[in-house]
């Protein structure tokens, strides 16, 4: 399980920076999205994969470890703010430099 | 407490001038007074304490992590300086109420002298090393920001610049100094430090250590070779001049090498060094004063001259040189200060002060004059003037020292040398201005100032005198404490203007021979030197300086030429080398816990995950349905989180995707719907390679860590969380509770992201297409009848359960974040579904306050927690029972979610409202004459 687990945060981060190194901005952005996932995955593994945790304290049981998940909690919230931030600003500077390129100075192929 | 007066008085003191400029001059002069004279006042005060030999002190911790504290002391040492820097200022003061011109801004040109005075005081009154560095840095601003006050003036522009860049740089070396020193020395406590000279010196990293002060030491007080900036700080207001340039700031350096004396100044490599420096500046600076033809730059090399010879006596460190030097640092601030004040007021009333220009200036000027030669009188070292007396003491020294071994000769020979020069330039300061005919008639007729402009100049010249006449009664017992608090024990000495024929005594005689002598065959001195080529410094310095940013541009060139993607890459290619560096010191990957069993269920998320994202990169140029591989991605993202007993971040997640999903669906209407090639297949293999391998280093840290026993702390949350906290939910607790303010934290980055989609919405233009990625045109549809019935009908169910989920929160999976979030999808489906104009109409208020007021109720209910004694954002909560309802809770970490909750949606759909209002309102549907040209449409203001 940990094994796959693994694997398929390592190949989320491969995607995402992947994307993250285009020379556009809409693949940038949706790269950056990936990687917060594959990152946000990371954190929450800190703690451990628990399986039929419960969410709830009620006297002793097998708990998930809070702590990663308060902070992949607020990690996602941010992480939307950062998204809509950097599209935003992606389509002011398409807006500004005619194009769409990360630069904003190359000749607008299509 | 008084102290602490003394130093933050002028701090406040700045806001003085500022707040009454609009007032009249006069009152704003006068205003501005007050602050200088109460904290000399203040200090006077303390004399009586302070005659008992012991330094008084004051201390309030600050950030005693750091060994940082707001420590004051006053001792002989900082009364000396605090006298100097606070009687001198307010004759400053006086003297710049009649030098600027009527239009001139004086408050703000107050309000930087005073900036530059308090920070003064506290480099005098600082007992801790950072401290007293902050103080430092101060100086060189507030320097710079004087320096540049006639800022239309390229000159002046150019010498702020330099001395900022030098005394700026000097103030870095300074720092890493002080903190090896303070390292050294085991505190940055001065106490601490003066006591442990003896270990200090012992210390392998000391010359090190003493290098850097120096550098600090010298950069300020304009030694060679970092003199040149004092020249050019010329281009200062004289008032400036005369303060900084001559009575403190470039004593600075000096106090420090006087303040740190006990602790650096006990070896080999300072005696050698320190003495050897000084005597070069106290050469070079006099040679130059000697054929400069401005006033002021003559002023200005022999400052440096005068620096120079303290510098001397410091560097020999005798308890006798350390006396002479510390008499001299008075009497040269007297002295300079006047003749700096003087050739300001040639300068007001001539209009020009070119050496060239003026002559005769006796007739038209003669009181001036008879300061002015009393004061050079006093620069020269004539017998009965305070210089003398200094100079005597100084030639006394140098012969004394043995600093140089067989070579000792040497620092007299040069001693006299600098006398020399001294007479000879001061000679003619005097004769050329003031007693030569003019050769030509000055620019504006001269005539004398208005009295109370020339009574600063009388009161140092005044001084000059009666401390010459009578130096044992009224040097005494200042010189007394201060030597004391630099060497740490009462030194019994005698000032005296007779000691008899002695060697000092003819030296001085013999520098005034040839100095006269020297003045006399001026003209045949400067034919000697018409040959030599005079360097211009401010032009080596400037040239360095393009030199060093052209060169600097050219390496960021080399490594990322100004484009994102090879920045990107060095970046990703320094975290893979630190990746696979770190993953190289493990002994062996996989820890100790063995692997979970997997299910068919789980190989299927993996599987959906893997294709989702591997998907997502490989149909990039395709962005639709790049964008919906991505959504796949996502959703499961949010099962494994329900899969692995983290409900909470499920919905989190869950509700997340919704709105990211919307909202770069939106972002798409507005950008190109493809992407095209451009990446040559070279570069594509290499992203390849660089992300995969990345990957690959991620992965195997994430099955390390997986697989090793953590040590976790949530022990404390999960047994605290019912007790302290008054929730079942351990998660939610966290958030709004025990690490509540990272939470607000949060909250506010998410209302500024929010804030800022808001203002670059603003006036965009945007490019709107008429149809989609294949050509098909939008469907003129634009608000379908099943869509807009469901979600009328679902708005008050999705509120109820947003509703029901916030108050849950605490006790069960829920909360602030995931109730905001689905209000806010809720409220955006009916935008979607309506338009905005309708949903518009109906929810008729913008959205930033309803995020400020979430950010504002959070901090508030934090800062509630303070009425009651309590630290910041400490929660309460009782068990409290209503009939008919039953038992219920409250819990102030409840208003803390409310915040939270408003703060999500105001911020959630600030963004998605406004992106949303630039888009429905003008989108062509119906099909226009040419469909392949984008209209551009100036998208509406959003609110």
């Amino acid at each position: 399980m940990e094994t796959l687990y693994a694997i398929t945060t390592g190949v989320l981060t491969a995607c995402g920076l992947y994307l993250t190194l285009r020379g556009r901005t809409f693949p940038v952005v949706v790269g950056l999205t990936l990687t917060s996932y594959a990152v946000n995955l990371f954190l929450f593994s800190m703690g451990g994969l628990t399986t039929d945790g419960a969410a709830i304290v009620h006297g002793d049981g097998n708990y998930a470890d809070p702590l990663p998940q308060a902070l992949v909690l607020t990690a996602i919230v941010i992480g939307f703010a950062m998204t809509a931030f950097v599209v935003i600003l992606a389509m002011r500077a398409r807006s500004e430099a005619g194009n769409d390129h990360v630069d904003g100075k190359k000749e607008d192929r299509e | 407490m008084t102290l602490l007066w003394i130093a933050l008085l002028p701090l406040l003191g700045v806001l003085v001038p500022a707040l009454t400029a609009q007032r009249g001059r006069t009152l704003c002069s006068l205003a501005t007074g007050i602050v200088p004279a109460i904290a000399l006042l203040l200090t006077l005060m303390q004399l009586p304490g302070l005659l008992d030999g012991e330094a008084l002190r004051v201390s309030v911790p600050w950030l005693p992590e750091l060994g940082l504290e707001l420590a004051f002391r006053l001792d002989g040492l900082s009364l000396l300086f605090n006298l100097l820097i606070l009687g001198i200022g307010l004759l400053i003061l006086l003297y710049a109420h009649f030098y600027l011109d009527k239009d001139e801004p004086y408050g703000r040109f107050y309000a930087f002298l005073i900036l530059f005075m308090a920070s003064m005081v506290g480099i005098s009154m600082s007992d801790n090393l950072i401290l007293l560095w902050l103080f430092w840095e101060l100086t060189s601003l507030s320097s710079f920001l004087l320096i540049g006050f006639w800022s239309y003036r390229g000159d002046a522009r150019k010498g702020a610049r330099m001395a900022l860049t030098i005394t700026g740089a000097g103030g870095l070396a300074l720092l890493a100094g002080l903190l090896l020193l303070g390292d050294m020395a085991g505190s940055y406590r001065m106490d601490d430090v003066l006591a442990s000279g003896a270990q200090i010196v012992a210390d392998g990293r000391y010359p090190l250590m003493l290098a850097l002060v120096l550098l600090g030491a010298f950069t300020k007080s304009a030694q060679f070779p970092f003199h040149f900036w004092l020249p050019h700080a010329m281009a200062a207001p004289t008032p400036v001049s005369a303060y900084l340039h001559s009575a403190t700031m470039v004593k600075a350096g000096i106090f420090l090498m006087a303040r740190l004396h006990p602790a650096i100044a006990g070896s080999e490599l300072w005696s050698v060094v320190v003495p050897l420096v000084g005597s070069i500046t106290l050469l070079y600076g006099a040679w130059f004063a000697l054929f400069k033809t401005d006033l002021k730059a003559i002023l200005a090399f022999s400052t440096i001259s005068h620096l120079g010879l303290i510098t001397v006596l410091l560097g020999i460190g005798s308890p006798m040189a350390v006396l002479a030097a510390l008499f001299h640092i008075i009497n040269h601030a007297t002295f300079k200060a006047a003749l700096f004040m003087s050739a300001g007021i040639i300068d007001h009333e001539t209009g020009t002060r070119e050496l060239k220009l003026l002559g005769g200036l006796r007739k038209t000027m003669p009181v001036t004059a008879l300061l002015s030669t009393l004061a050079a009188a006093a620069m020269a070292g004539v017998p009965l003037f305070n210089g003398f007396l200094s100079k005597e003491m100084f030639f006394t020294e140098t012969l004394a020292t043995p600093v140089l071994g067989g070579l000792s000769w040497l620092i007299p020979v040069l001693a006299a040398i600098g006398g020399v020069l001294s007479v000879a330039y001061s000679v003619r300061l005097v004769h050329a201005v003031f007693y030569k005919p003019a050769k030509e008639a000055s620019p504006k007729k001269p005539h004398e100032p208005p009295h109370l402009m020339r009574l600063p100049v009388e009161i140092l010249v005044a001084l000059c005198v009666v401390v010459g006449l009578f130096p044992a009664f009224f040097a005494t017992n200042l010189l007394d404490l201060a030597t004391q608090a630099v060497l740490g024990e009462p030194l019994d000495f005698h000032l005296a203007i007779w000691h008899g024929v002695n060697l000092p005594l003819v030296m001085s005689l013999v520098a005034f021979a040839l100095g006269l002598m020297m003045y006399w065959r001026h003209a045949d001195l400067r034919r000697f030197l018409q040959p030599f080529a005079s360097v211009d410094a401010r032009r080596v310095f400037e040239r360095f300086m393009m030199t060093l940013g052209y060169r600097a541009e050219q390496t960021m060139a080399a490594l990322d030429g100004n484009s994102l993607q090879r920045f990107m890459s060095w970046l990703l290619l320094a975290a893979l080398c630190m990746g696979v560096l770190g993953l190289a010191q493990m002994d062996i990957l996989s820890g100790s816990k063995s692997n979970q069993p997997s299910d068919g269920i789980l190989v299927f998320g993996a599987a959906m995950l893997i294709f989702g994202g591997i998907a997502t990169a490989a149909t990039h140029r395709y962005r639709l349905i790049s964008l919906l591989m991505l959504s796949i991605v996502g959703l499961f993202v949010a099962l494994t989180f329900a899969r692995f007993s983290a409900p909470d971040l499920a919905l989190t997640q869950l509700s997340v995707e919704v709105v990211t999903m919307i909202l770069l669906m939106l972002a798409l209407f507005f950008l190109p719907q493809r992407t095209p090639r451009e990446s040559s297949p070279l570069r594509n293999v290499r992203d390849m390679l660089l992300a995969g391998a990345l990957g690959m280093v991620v992965a195997s840290l994430n099955y390390a860590v997986m697989t090793r026993e953590t040590l976790s702390i949530s022990s404390f949350f999960m047994a605290n969380s019912v007790p302290g906290g008054g929730g079942h939910n351990v998660v939610n607790v966290i958030l709004v509770d025990f690490r509540g303010f990272d939470t607000l934290g949060e909250i506010t980055v998410l209302a500024l992201a929010g804030l800022a989609i808001f203002k670059l919405l603003n006036r965009l233009r945007l490019f709107m297409p008429h149809s989609d990625g294949e050509g098909r045109v939008w469907s003129p549809d634009r608000y379908p009848a099943i869509l807009t019935s469901i979600s009328m009908t679902l708005l008050p169910l999705a509120l109820l359960v947003s509703a029901f989920i916030f108050l849950r929160g605490h006790n069960q999976p829920g909360g602030g974040f995931i109730a905001g979030l689905i209000t806010a999808v809720a409220l955006i489906l009916l935008y979607m579904a309506r338009g905005v104009e309708w949903a518009q109409a109906r929810l008729d208020f913008p959205f930033q306050p309803v995020a400020v007021v979430g950010v504002a109720i959070a901090t508030l209910t934090g800062l509630g927690s303070w009425l009651f004694g309590y630290p910041f954002l400490t929660s309460a909560f009782g068990y409290f029972s209503l009939p008919g309802i039953g038992k219920f809770e409250l819990a102030t970490a409840l208003l803390f979610d409310l915040g939270v909750y408003l703060a999500v949606v105001g911020a959630t759909l600030m963004i998605l409202a406004n992106l949303g209002k630039v888009t429905t309102a003008h989108r062509p549907v119906t099909d226009p004459k040419e469909p392949d040209t984008p209209a551009p449409t100036p998208a509406k203001e959003p609110r």
